[in-house]
């Protein structure tokens, strides 16, 4: 089974996605912040992080560049979660080496579309 | 922004969205409680980043679950205060007090919307007027700072400004549709929409896009129809809720924006949609070869669902908690009970039975002592809304004050602490409003201009100990001795400082000078004073003029358990509150003298007592042996003591409290009931009524 590591500081966000993700046969892994993220990514066996971009600690963008950094990470899928309107976040999301960038909100149905044009 | 949110709430129909509400609901209030504490204690000369940055994350996260959720208007407004927020927290602006007052508004208001979208409590508050207050606090000085913005964002430097959507504009009329059809047992039927186009002149183009799902169809369409045009016409070939129109003319002038800065051209309209998009050249961005078709429904592990969720608190209702407390309740009445039958038994020859009777006893103290704590909750529930509450009264007031919570983790029973709410409000208040001088008063004194009052909360082996200080004037003994004479209570100057104190506690009495719009009326510190002692808690003063005031509250850590002292009136056992019980002692018959009406008095070191005989009281019948002296409980409440008469003292026990009310009806002189170790019931006596009743 694929692994999703989820990242989130809302419980609710965080829910719905594992609810969406697991339904559709993925594992997930959950994460409260970048931090919380950094430090499953290390013990789990991750396929791809669907990371929110504001959270405490360590945010998506920050959480991205200490992935990529990381061998096990330098291929791995990262979707950085964003608000519609942070052109410039999505500049920084490039830069920190993020695949790519999902406006919030979205509904699941289109989450499972984008994951699935990633995951391979 | 709207738009997006119909359109995820129409695309969502197979994944019911609902079951997250709850769970959205609890996590704003969270996040609103934290926004107002964080906004209160934000300084706003010198706001700092990490604080900024916090308050931000809480109304984006608000945002973000209400527009996935569908909560329109909730989002439309955090959506504005994080518009704000982030102009601060990017140093754009910067912090004035009547931006935090309109945050703090703006946070009343969305309690009533989430408390509307969850059906309780009236209509969602209107907020029009907030939304462009915010607007123009976030907006009003753009033009001035549109400088300093560019030059703040580092990011421009790296990659040329992105080209101004343009394409949407230009082409006013014509938009550039995604539709997607499906899903259908045979897409091919999908196939007479593209037909449409072709046989209707000046519907517009349509071309087919790549699509990864077999039963679904896609089209980029150019078209100038209204969605609803679109739709009747779909209508003739597939259901309508096989149906999704993409409007995609946004969404192309932000993937321009995407892609032009790094020229690299060829835009990928098969993997980038209006509301989200990938790098060129990024780690894993697909490509059309590889990107995956969905994983299968075979493929779904119903035991996944929840693999992932990692939870560290349960939320279970009260009432099931409750019953658990009550069933542990029985358990520790039938072990006393076991432990009561056992000691009759012949040591050597039930050594096991003894042996695991006191396991019995240990683990179900262990148990009642676990059981009890899954009610407790943080002290931080109840001293949170102080802040607020205090903020707006000192505003109002003009005065200067500070508040500062000690103790915020201790934890109280989850019912005292609902009823403790409202008598701590009150002190608190009083604090402000008769305790804290005006600025000028203060610094004519010598004092700092900022009153400082002191909320602290501690555990006190099996109480707890709630204290409210300030550093005001105090209270005023020559005042309150004034003022005592002048409602005809008795009041000699040789009263010592605590019995004057204690005189705020009289019906009717108030330290203020003037009745002011905050207090003064209504509720006085009789009522805090009853409230508290309903709850088993005492009240003390402590003041010193010029300096302060400082009131101690003392209460048990629960309703449901009470240190008690049981008594023996002839064959009745009854038990009296362990915290009303002052002293007992023996006495002779002849101590106690009849006056008028029957009423009988004792004296005690010089002082007459009223005596409530109990067997009078519950007329219990009672054989009088002249050689037995009677012995006196004294027992102290609302401020007045009584001594009861009793046969024997018979010990201290913690006993569980059952409501007679609720089991049987309501009697007087009687506060509850418990049931003993032999299984009998006993009544818990109402000190307050039995002091009542021997003031007539």
């Amino acid at each position: 089974m694929q692994s999703i590591l989820a990242v989130d500081d809302s419980a609710s966000m965080r829910k719905m996605v594992t609810f969406t993700l697991t339904g559709a046969g993925y594992h997930v892994v959950e994460a409260v912040d970048g931090q919380d993220a950094w430090e499953k990514a290390q013990k789990h066996s991750i396929d791809l992080v669907l990371t929110d971009q504001n959270m405490p600690n360590l945010d998506g963008l920050g959480l991205t560049r200490k992935l990529r950094e990381h061998p096990k990470f330098k291929t791995v899928p990262i979707l950085i979660l964003t608000t519609e309107s942070s052109d410039q976040m999505k500049q920084l999301g490039r830069a920190a080496g993020a695949t790519g960038w999902m406006v919030k909100p979205f509904d699941p149905t289109r989450l499972l579309e984008v994951i699935q044009k990633v995951m391979r | 922004m709207g738009e997006t949110m119909n359109e995820g709430q129409g695309l969502g129909n197979d994944i019911d969205l609902s079951q997250f509400y709850q769970i959205f609901f609890e996590e704003a209030g969270e996040n609103l409680d934290q926004m107002e504490q964080m906004l209160l204690a934000l300084d706003v000369d010198k706001a700092d980043d990490e604080e900024l940055n916090a308050i931000f994350r809480c109304a984006h996260s608000i945002k973000g679950g209400a527009a996935t959720f569908g909560f329109a208007d909730v989002a439309e407004l955090t959506h504005q205060m994080e518009s704000l927020l982030d102009k601060l927290r990017r140093h754009e602006l910067t912090p004035t007090a009547a931006m935090v007052d309109v945050l703090l508004e703006s946070s009343d208001a969305l309690r009533g919307l989430l408390g509307a979208h969850q059906g309780r409590g009236g209509e969602a508050p209107a907020t029009a007027d907030l939304v462009a207050r915010i607007s123009v606090l976030a907006h009003g000085e753009d033009a001035q700072n549109g400088e300093d913005v560019a030059l703040a964002a580092p990011v421009i430097v790296v990659a040329p400004p992105a080209p101004q959507p343009r394409k949407a504009a230009a082409k006013k009329t014509e938009r550039d549709l995604e539709i997607h059809i499906g899903p259908l047992d045979n897409p091919a039927q999908a196939d007479g929409i593209a037909e449409l186009f072709r046989d209707i002149p000046g519907l517009g183009t349509v071309e087919p896009m790549a699509c990864d799902l077999s039963t679904h169809r896609v089209w980029r369409a150019r078209t100038s129809a209204t969605d609803s045009d679109l739709m009747d016409l779909f209508t003739f070939h597939v259901g309508k809720d096989e149906i999704r129109i993409v409007d995609n003319s946004v969404a192309a002038a932000a993937f321009v924006e995407e892609e032009e800065p790094v020229g690299t051209g060829h835009p990928h309209p098969t993997t980038e949609g209006r509301d989200y998009g990938f790098f060129e050249g990024a780690p894993g961005v697909p490509t059309p070869a590889v990107a995956k078709a969905a994983p299968k429904a075979e493929a779904r592990a119903p035991t996944a669902a929840g693999a992932g969720l990692e939870s560290s608190t349960l939320r279970v209702s009260v009432s099931k908690v409750d019953q658990l407390i009550n069933l542990v309740g029985e358990l520790v009445i039938t072990q006393a009970m076991l432990a009561q039958k056992s000691r009759e038994l012949d040591d050597a020859s039930n050594q096991p039975l003894l042996a695991g009777l006191a396991d019995l006893d240990r683990n179900t103290r262990d148990l009642q002592e676990a059981v009890m704590s899954i009610r407790m909750i943080p002290m931080s529930v109840v001293f949170n809304r102080f802040p607020r509450m205090l903020r707006d009264l000192a505003s109002k007031l003009g005065k200067k004050v500070e508040l500062v919570t000690q103790g915020e983790s201790t934890e109280l029973d989850k019912g005292l602490v609902e009823k403790i709410t409202d008598p701590l409000t009150h002190l608190i208040r009083n604090s402000c409003d008769h305790g804290i001088e005006m600025p000028e008063e203060r610094r004519a004194k010598g004092k700092q201009e900022h009153g400082t009052i002191t909320l602290s909360a501690t555990h006190e082996g099996g109480s707890i100990l709630i204290e409210v200080r300030d550093d005001g004037k105090g209270l005023s003994r020559e005042k309150l001795l004034k003022k005592a004479r002048e409602k005809g209570i008795d009041a000699p100057d040789s009263l010592s400082d605590s019995e004057v104190w204690n005189l705020i506690f009289a019906p009717g009495f108030s330290t203020a000078d003037t009745v002011t719009d905050v207090s003064g009326r209504g509720v006085g510190m009789d009522v805090v004073k009853k409230n508290i002692a309903a709850l088993n808690g005492t009240v003390e003063i402590a003041s010193a003029e010029g300096v302060g005031m400082r009131v101690s509250v003392r209460l048990p850590l629960t309703l449901a358990i009470m240190d008690g002292m049981s008594v023996r009136v002839s064959d009745e056992v009854y038990i009296l509150p362990l915290s009303n019980v002052v002293e007992s002692f023996q006495i002779k018959p002849e101590d106690i003298n009849t006056m008028a009406q029957d009423a009988q008095v004792v004296k005690v070191r010089d002082e007459y007592m009223p005596v409530v005989e109990l067997e009078r009281v519950f007329q219990v019948p009672r054989v009088k042996s002249s050689d037995s002296s009677p012995i006196m409980v004294v027992v102290e409440a609302e401020g007045s003591r009584v001594a009861l008469m009793v046969d024997e003292l018979l010990g201290q026990q913690q006993v569980v409290i059952k409501n007679l009310e609720s089991n049987y009806r309501k009697v007087p002189n009687v506060s509850g009931a418990t049931i003993l170790g032999d299984g009998k019931v006993a009544l818990i006596l109402d000190t307050s009524g039995l002091v009542r009743r021997s003031r007539h």
